[in-house]
Order: C-alpha cells, then sequence, then structure tokens
C-alpha cells in the first residue's frame, strides 16, 4: 500500500521539487501507549502507589469473589421444601446458600402478616407507587405538574385506603401490626423521605430566619433530634408514649414510628439543606432583592434552585441512611423486612448450618440494589443539571 | 451488622432499668385505667388482641404464608374460639421482650401469651396477673455425643458457650459454683454467635433455654452428633397474663389453659369431641357444658370448651403440634406432660 503511494507520488512529482499531495499513513502508536497494555499502564501501574493498590485490590478479588460466587450460586440449593434439601449430603457435601429457603418464604417477606386474600391491595400499592416514582424520576415525561399532584395527594390517600381497608366500600379492615417485610420498609422509607424534604427545607430556612421565635425553634428542634438516637426516639415513641396517653388516644404503632422516622430525617435533612443554602453567594440574595423579589420568591426561584442543585449528593446520601435506618424499625416490633428474615431463620422447618447467611446475604442484596439505584439516579440528575455549569 | 446490634441492644439493656422505674410509676395511672370490662371490649371490637413473640419457634413464629403458629399462638385461638367460636378472631401483635408490659398495661393487647416467665415482681409491681403455666422451661445443656457425657453433673472444667448479658450466663455460674465445679465460660453477644462457636468445637456445651436448644439445635452442622443433657438448672414457668384489675377476664384466660388440660386428662380430642359430647361421664358433661351452667359463670357461653377442643384441640395436641413429635423441634413432654403421667401439669376440676 505505501509502495504504491511513493511510487503514484514520484511519477506525479517528476522534475519537480519533490512535495507531498497526500498525507503520509500515521504509524500506530506504541503497544505500551495505546490499547489495552496502554490502558492498564496508565490506569493500572502508573506510580509505586498505583501498582501497590492494584497487587491490593487484585489480591482482595481473588481472595473474595470466587467463595463468594461459589457460595451464592454454585454451591446453592435452588428447589426443595424443608431444611433437609438444604443440608450436605454424601453426595452434595459443600451446601452454600439456601435459595429455595428464600423462595419459600418470599410472601412473607413482602407482605409480612398481611391476610392471604387480600395482598392483591398490596401488589396495587406498589404498582400505584411504582409508577408515581417513575413519574417524578423521568425528568422528560409529559405532564409532571400533574404528577406532582398524584404523588403527594392522589397517590398516599389511595394507598392509604387500599392498604389500611376501608370496609364502606369493600375493602376489609387490615391493622398496621399485620403490615410486614418489604411492604413495612417501603412505606417507612417512603413516607421519610417525602415528609423529610419539605420539613428539612422549611428548618433549614428558618434557622437561617431574622424572626428569634422561628430561629430558637429550628434550632431547639434540629440540636435535640440530632443529639439523640434514632433507637431512643423510636423506643420512647412505643414504650413510654401509650403509658401516658389514654388508650384511645394512643396512637398506632406504626404510625408513631412514621413520626419519629420522618421528623428524625427532617432535622438530618434540614442541616444538609442549609449547607447549600450558605453556599450561594450573598450576591444571588441581594440581586433577588434588587430586583424587588419577596422573601419566599427570593427563595423559591433564585436561592433555592441553586442550593438543593448542589446539594443533591447530600441529599441522597441522608435519604440512602435513612433507607437503611428503617430497619431499626424492628426493635419496637414492626416487621420490617429485615425482620422478617430473622424470624424466619429460626423456623425449625429450614434451620440449618447456612440459614443465616442466606438470610443475611438476600437482605444484602436487596439493600444494595435499591440503595446502589438510588445513588446511579442521582449521579445522573446531578450530571443533568451540572450541564450547565460545564459551558 | 450484628456488632452493632449487640451494642445497640446492650444499650438497652442499661435503658431498661430507668425504664422499669418509670413503668412502675406509670402503672399505678394504667392500673386504674385499666377498666373491668375487658370481655365487653373484645365482644365490641370483635376480636382479641394477643401479643405474641414473632421470633421464638414453637411458640410464636410466622408460617411460610405469614400466617401465625407457635404453642402461644393456639392458646389464643383457644381463647377466640371460647368467646366467638371462631379461632381466626385472635389478632396478632408482634412484641419484643422489651414493649411486652407497656403494651399489655397500656391496652394495646388483651391478653400477653409471649412465652413470659412467671416471677414474683412481674405479678406484682409490674401490675400482671399470670393465669396459668402453659410451658414449664429451663435452661439446658446440649453436648457433643462423642464427650460421652451423660449429666450436667459431669461438665466440670468444661468450656461452655453462652450468650453474655443473660440470665442464662448468671444461672450458669450459680449452677456451676453450687456444685463445686469449675466453669470456663465462652461467652458471645448473640445467641446465633454462640451457637457457630460451639459447632465449629471451641466449647464442649452450650447452654440455653431447654426449648430453645430444641430449635438452634437444628442449626448445627450435624445434628445427631449432639444430645441435650436431661438437667434443667432453673425453672423458666412460661405462661399467659392479663392486666391487674379484671377478674372476669383474669378467669377466662385461666379456664381456657385448664379446659385444654382436662380435655386431655379425658382423653376428648380435636376429632372425637363430638362423641364425647354424648358422653355419660359427668367429668366430660361438666366440661362440655351438656351439664350445668359453667360456662355462663366465667360470663360465656356453656359450650365454650367445646369450642375450644373443636377448633384448637387439647393441650396435648396442641404441645405436639407445636414443639412436640408433630412439629421439627420434638421436644419430649417431660415437666409439661400430665400430673398423672409424671409431669406438672396440673388442672382444677371443672364443677
Amino acid at each position: 500500500m505505501s509502495d504504491i503511494a511513493t511510487t503514484t507520488d514520484a511519477k506525479l512529482m517528476a522534475g519537480q521539487a519533490f512535495v507531498r499531495a497526500r498525507p503520509i499513513v500515521p504509524l500506530p502508536p506504541p503497544l505500551t501507549e495505546a490499547g489495552a497494555i496502554g490502558w492498564v499502564r496508565k490506569n493500572l501501574f502508573s506510580s509505586t502507589l498505583n501498582v501497590a493498590l492494584t497487587v491490593v485490590c487484585a489480591a482482595l478479588i481473588v481472595w473474595l469473589v470466587p467463595p463468594l460466587v461459589k457460595f451464592l450460586l454454585i454451591d446453592a440449593v435452588w428447589t426443595g421444601t424443608s431444611r433437609v434439601d438444604c443440608l450436605p449430603r454424601p453426595d452434595y457435601p459443600e451446601v452454600g446458600a439456601c435459595w429455595a429457603f428464600v423462595i419459600d418464604r418470599i410472601n412473607f417477606f413482602t407482605y409480612g402478616f398481611y391476610p392471604i386474600e387480600e395482598r392483591w391491595r398490596v401488589n396495587v400499592f406498589f404498582v400505584l407507587l411504582a409508577a408515581g416514582v417513575a413519574w417524578m424520576a423521568w425528568l422528560d415525561a409529559p405532564r409532571r405538574d400533574l404528577g406532582v399532584i398524584y404523588f403527594f395527594v392522589v397517590m398516599p390517600v389511595a394507598s392509604l385506603i387500599l392498604l389500611l381497608g376501608w370496609p364502606l366500600i369493600g375493602l376489609e379492615k387490615v391493622p398496621t401490626t399485620s403490615w410486614g417485610g418489604v411492604l413495612v420498609t417501603v412505606v417507612v422509607s417512603a413516607v421519610g423521605i417525602v415528609f423529610s424534604l419539605p420539613i428539612g427545607i422549611v428548618l433549614a430556612l428558618g434557622r437561617r430566619s431574622r424572626m428569634p421565635a422561628v430561629r430558637l425553634f429550628s434550632v431547639i428542634f434540629i440540636e435535640f433530634v440530632r443529639g439523640v438516637p434514632l433507637i431512643t426516639v423510636l423506643f420512647m415513641a412505643s414504650v413510654m408514649l401509650p403509658l401516658f396517653v389514654p388508650e384511645t388516644w394512643s396512637p398506632d404503632k406504626l404510625l408513631r414510628a412514621l413520626v419519629g422516622v420522618s421528623l428524625f430525617a427532617s432535622a438530618y435533612m434540614a442541616e444538609v439543606v442549609r449547607a447549600g443554602l450558605q453556599a450561594i453567594p450573598k450576591g444571588q440574595y441581594e440581586a433577588a432583592m434588587a430586583v424587588g423579589l419577596s422573601y419566599w420568591k427570593t427563595m423559591g426561584l433564585v436561592v433555592l434552585p441553586q442550593a438543593l442543585k448542589i446539594t443533591i449528593p447530600n441529599i441522597v446520601n441522608t435519604t440512602i441512611g435513612l433507607f437503611k435506618d428503617t430497619t431499626l424499625v424492628f426493635i419496637v416490633g414492626i416487621f420490617d423486612f429485615l425482620m422478617t428474615i430473622e424470624a424466619s431463620r429460626v423456623d425449625p422447618n429450614w434451620a440449618t448450618p447456612g440459614i443465616s447467611t442466606t438470610g443475611y446475604a438476600f437482605a444484602a442484596i436487596f439493600y444494595l440494589i435499591f440503595c446502589y439505584g438510588m445513588s446511579r439516579y442521582a449521579r445522573f440528575v446531578e450530571a443533568r443539571l451540572a450541564a450547565g455549569d460545564r459551558r | 451488622m450484628r456488632g452493632v446490634l449487640a451494642c445497640v441492644l446492650g444499650g438497652l439493656v442499661i435503658k431498661s432499668v430507668v425504664l422499669r422505674l418509670a413503668l412502675a410509676a406509670a402503672v399505678a395511672i394504667a392500673a386504674s385505667a385499666a377498666s373491668a370490662q375487658t370481655l365487653n371490649t373484645i365482644k365490641s371490637r370483635g376480636g382479641i388482641n394477643c401479643g405474641s413473640n414473632g421470633t421464638l419457634a414453637g411458640f410464636g413464629l410466622p408460617d411460610s404464608q405469614g400466617r401465625w403458629t407457635g404453642l402461644d399462638v393456639d392458646f389464643c385461638k383457644a381463647l377466640a374460639a371460647a368467646i366467638f367460636n371462631d379461632p381466626n378472631k385472635a389478632k396478632f401483635v408482634p412484641l419484643t421482650a422489651k414493649d411486652r408490659f407497656t403494651a399489655l398495661q397500656s391496652g394495646e393487647v388483651d391478653v400477653l401469651a409471649r412465652n413470659t416467665t412467671w416471677t414474683s415482681s412481674r405479678d406484682t409491681s409490674l401490675g400482671l396477673n399470670f393465669t396459668a403455666i402453659n410451658y414449664f422451661d429451663g435452661q439446658g445443656f446440649i453436648v457433643r455425643k462423642a464427650l460421652k457425657v451423660n449429666s450436667a453433673l459431669e461438665l466440670g472444667d468444661a468450656a461452655v458457650c453462652v450468650q453474655q448479658g443473660t440470665t442464662t450466663e448468671l444461672n450458669l455460674a450459680d449452677y456451676f459454683r453450687a456444685n463445686k465445679m469449675k466453669l470456663k465460660t465462652v461467652t458471645f453477644a448473640t445467641s446465633t454467635e454462640a451457637l457457630k462457636a460451639y459447632d465449629a468445637g471451641r466449647c464442649d456445651a452450650y447452654t440455653t433455654d431447654a426449648s430453645g436448644l430444641a430449635g438452634e439445635r437444628l442449626r448445627l452442622a450435624n445434628v445427631n452428633d449432639h444430645i441435650i443433657l436431661p438437667e434443667v438448672i432453673s425453672k423458666e414457668p412460661l405462661g399467659p397474663a392479663v392486666r391487674h384489675g379484671d377478674d372476669q377476664w383474669f378467669d377466662i384466660v385461666k379456664w381456657t389453659h385448664y379446659a385444654m388440660v382436662n380435655a386431655e386428662e379425658f382423653g376428648i380430642t380435636q376429632a372425637n369431641v363430638d362423641d364425647q359430647k354424648k358422653s355419660d361421664n359427668p367429668d366430660i358433661k361438666r366440661l362440655l357444658g351438656t351439664e350445668g351452667k359453667h360456662g355462663e359463670a366465667l360470663g360465656l357461653s356453656d359450650d365454650w370448651a367445646y369450642r375450644i377442643i373443636k377448633h384448637v384441640g387439647n393441650y396435648g395436641e396442641a404441645f405436639e403440634r407445636n414443639v412436640g413429635q408433630g412439629s421439627p423441634l420434638k421436644i419430649a413432654r417431660g415437666l409439661n406432660g400430665l400430673w398423672n403421667k409424671g409431669g406438672l401439669q396440673f388442672a382444677p376440676p371443672v364443677r
């Protein structure tokens, strides 16, 4: 190829000075700089520290991954009806995860004690919630203004009627003590997340307010809640509160936990939002005031959109923390997802040496999927909102 | 994760002391608030609220579909059968060991059937009334068969795995000291870890309540290599409890258990209860309500005991189904056998 090109050039340019009419075909880059080898050299072995880290990480992967894959997949038991199927046998000496147990128990993990013939209501609730989340999360979705009304008004009311029951329209009452599993985890997290952000924003604004009463209330609330562990809040709500109010006033146990979790998360959210508010340059406030915007318009149109945008990573961080903290409701006897696993692994029908590990592995996978999903979505939103900053 | 949990629970133990003080103060208020109208409340509500344990195999545990099962659960179903002729009118409220007494005091539950040990302080200052003992439990040991130990008295110098911070640990120390044996305890934050350590060979024996032992044993790698020793080193009488202040309700709960025990003694079972109704035996006639007005005196219908046996069965049937030979736990009747068969279950006569 290059030979032909050279001869053609020579013919064209006969008798004149040599002028190259076509660009020379570039040589391939050296093997050590490009392609797989180059990438490895640049990213994994560029310095002594990098080499050391690469070796350590590789060792960790080799050490951890094969046994994990062996336990979770290769040696796992997928079908079975009782503990006997998950016990080591002469022809199956090493038994891994007992997924048959999870499959057998999946209804309990999902619905808890919810009456079997009423479980379709929980499924409908999951669909309603998923639709609402999708509508809100898909930034280019049509009629997102309607979506907000659906998500914050229609869906909660419909879910409440659906889950609790309303005898007037033929839905049997299901007390919250019968709720459990993923249902409770989702309800507690959703309520906590949905309520904590607006309350948190109000508290953050209150803490920066010039009105002393508002500021004092916000400061006391935030500092008090942040100074107390969530377990104490739940514990007080569930153990002490009923002793001091008449039986008929005593709110539902799950409701008490919901209020506790929401208020707790709000205080943390308030501090996250306050950090964002403080990062907005003073000029922004002054500019808004200069064009004659009121306090609420200043906040709503100028400050909060910027403040919330830069705090997205922290808001998501708090949200993920809250999602995992909901497991603490087990301490007041509410059967959340983790508690259903805890109750199932002591079932003598399934008790084997590996059953606890299987249960916890399943819980870990469940929480990993949800938390990773949330964090990836946050990254996407962050990148999209930051498009303006990259110009 | 489990370490954190243990830490948290440890904190709660300390808090429970504070809590107990507060409870004592609150009991006075709550006890006066507890009306003598529990039965009417239950009837107008259309169901009994039972405080239950959701995580104890054989006593209160959800099955794979989320239905409640267990000996304590069956007891509540028996109550519902006696009152409503429908065992499904029993509603179960899962309670933890911490909030169970508050739940009963505050009226959140009508009866606490949650493997609760009958002690003097709970019977008095906590404002509870224990009605009857539906399970005689006690602390037991499990050892490897290979050790060739046949009695707990041969455990001198043995390393024993135990959960720390429990009465189990204290009982263990007391027992070894009383019998002048040297003890080497290996403690763990949770029973799961303690059992794992025993299974891994770090201890010669593992100790916890005998009823729990029967369930936890199944999590050992090789169940048949282990043996539960016959000695029981502590008294743990478990039974349903009610609030102070409502004698009628107290009677109903107490006699529900006695009806089940009497039925077993007379050989009345779920299967033959209809035939037994035609029996000429005056004891059976009184129990099943074909003679006398014994149910009315309780505020129930006269066939209250018939309903219990028809829907739930007698005590022996409930025992075998939940913790005995009909269950994976395979606990022998032992102390829970009838009084005339070497056990302690004794019921006063219906007459």
